[in-house]
């Protein structure tokens, strides 16, 4: 009786594969189709092989992309994973503080990807931006438009401010989950503040910082509007990121083959990375059992 | 339904259809035979589900690093990938 219910169960979950179906996996086909075919025209095709993999994997503007990409991913987890457990750490764990601490954290996270970047394009425009005009009248010069190095600063300070708020509340989860116990005996014990945070508060948030990881490099690896829409991939190439580059090249010059070569590529380099940090994750529940 | 869309090539029909008989006969396989996690020289335990997709995963970049780094028929990338495949589904 249990095996026949456990069968209907499939049943439950086939409109889930079907959505899978159409909305992942036969435009992922599609791709693979594209990526050895130069399309003139509904019908109009010819076979070319691995020609366009070539041409991509030779492409210096890619390889500087890529760089620019894992550059950025890792400056995100090195300053949001710390700055994101501080902040969590700083928080108050009871009374009205809580409530309006995490709503004003949760903001950032509920304005649409593609008005933030707007609100910093305001924000940091070097005439009258509050921030840019305030850097340039301390006798700094600031244009994020001109300078890459200003224009790093910026996306940076965009990335960190609008996705530091979800290491926040994840960090903030890991600590509440805590017992008081462990700090009554860390007390007895005369533990010091460091003791106690390196010996409870991050080995109980392991589990939570793995995930704030997770998501924090998936989702940064795969940054497009707020860059787009703050820089535009500029100035010259500079902030131009992988996506970035994979949309100039499909819908800018329109080259549909060797953008289908691109995403293939770049779904195996994500596919990789998922894979690993999915082992990590499970090593850590695992040892965290044992 | 028209697939014209998809833009389908002989290559690449050969490809998905390879890949869904694989998944086919590796369900098949495992509600026939469960098997159980083990450990071979991967650092992690592995279920055959887990090892084939190691090895399709690397056979993928196998083919990219050939492409990239030679000029040579795909063939022997191919070759290289079925060997990668086999090893890792045996000693993975």
């Amino acid at each position: 009786m249990e095996k026949w219910a456990s069968n209907k169960a499939w049943f439950l979950v086939l409109p889930v594969f079907v959505i899978v179906a159409f909305s992942a996996i036969l435009p992922l086909m599609t791709v693979v189709n594209y990526s050895v075919q130069d399309i003139f025209g509904p019908g109009q095709s010819v076979f070319v092989g691995t020609e366009f993999f070539k041409q991509v994997l030779a492409d210096s503007r890619l390889h500087e992309a890529l760089l620019r990409q894992f550059l950025f991913s890792a400056l995100v987890l090195l300053i949001e994973i710390p700055l994101g457990v501080l902040i969590a750490l700083a928080m108050p764990r009871k009374g009205v503080w809580v409530s309006a601490c995490l709503v004003t954290l949760a903001l950032p996270l509920l304005i649409p990807w593609n008005v933030i970047g707007t609100i910093w394009i305001i924000f940091t425009r070097p005439d009258i931006g509050l921030l840019g005009s305030t850097i340039n009248h301390l006798g700094l010069a600031f244009d994020h438009t001109a300078s890459p190095m200003d224009a790093w600063v910026t996306v940076m300070l965009m990335e960190v401010w609008h996705w530091t708020p979800l290491v926040v509340l994840l960090a903030y989860a890991g600590l509440r989950s805590i017992p008081e116990a462990y700090y009554q005996a860390a007390k007895i014990d005369g533990a010091s503040s460091w003791a106690i945070f390196r010996y409870i508060q991050l080995p109980k948030m392991r589990g939570v910082l793995t995930i704030a990881v997770l998501l924090r490099f998936m989702d940064s690896f795969l940054i497009y509007a707020e860059p787009f829409v703050l820089t535009g991939g500029g100035p010259g190439n500079a902030t131009t990121f992988l996506s970035i580059y994979l949309v100039k090249i499909a819908l800018g010059q329109f080259d549909l083959g060797p953008a289908a070569a691109f995403s293939i590529i770049y779904f195996l380099i994500i596919l990789l990375f998922s894979f690993i940090f999915y082992q990590a994750l499970q090593n850590v529940g695992k040892g965290g059992r044992s | 339904m028209s697939l014209d869309w998809m833009a389908w090539t002989f290559p690449t029909a050969v490809f998905f259809i390879s890949i869904v008989v694989i998944l086919a006969a590796m369900t098949i396989w495992q509600v026939l035979w469960p098997s159980m996690e083990r450990r071979g020289f991967l650092p992690i335990t592995t279920t055959p589900g887990d090892r084939l997709f190691i090895g399709l995963l690397g056979s993928a970049y196998i083919h990219l690093a050939w492409i990239g780094l030679t000029g040579l028929t795909l063939w022997i990338a191919f070759g290289l990938a079925i060997l990668w495949l086999v090893v890792v589904m045996i000693w993975g």
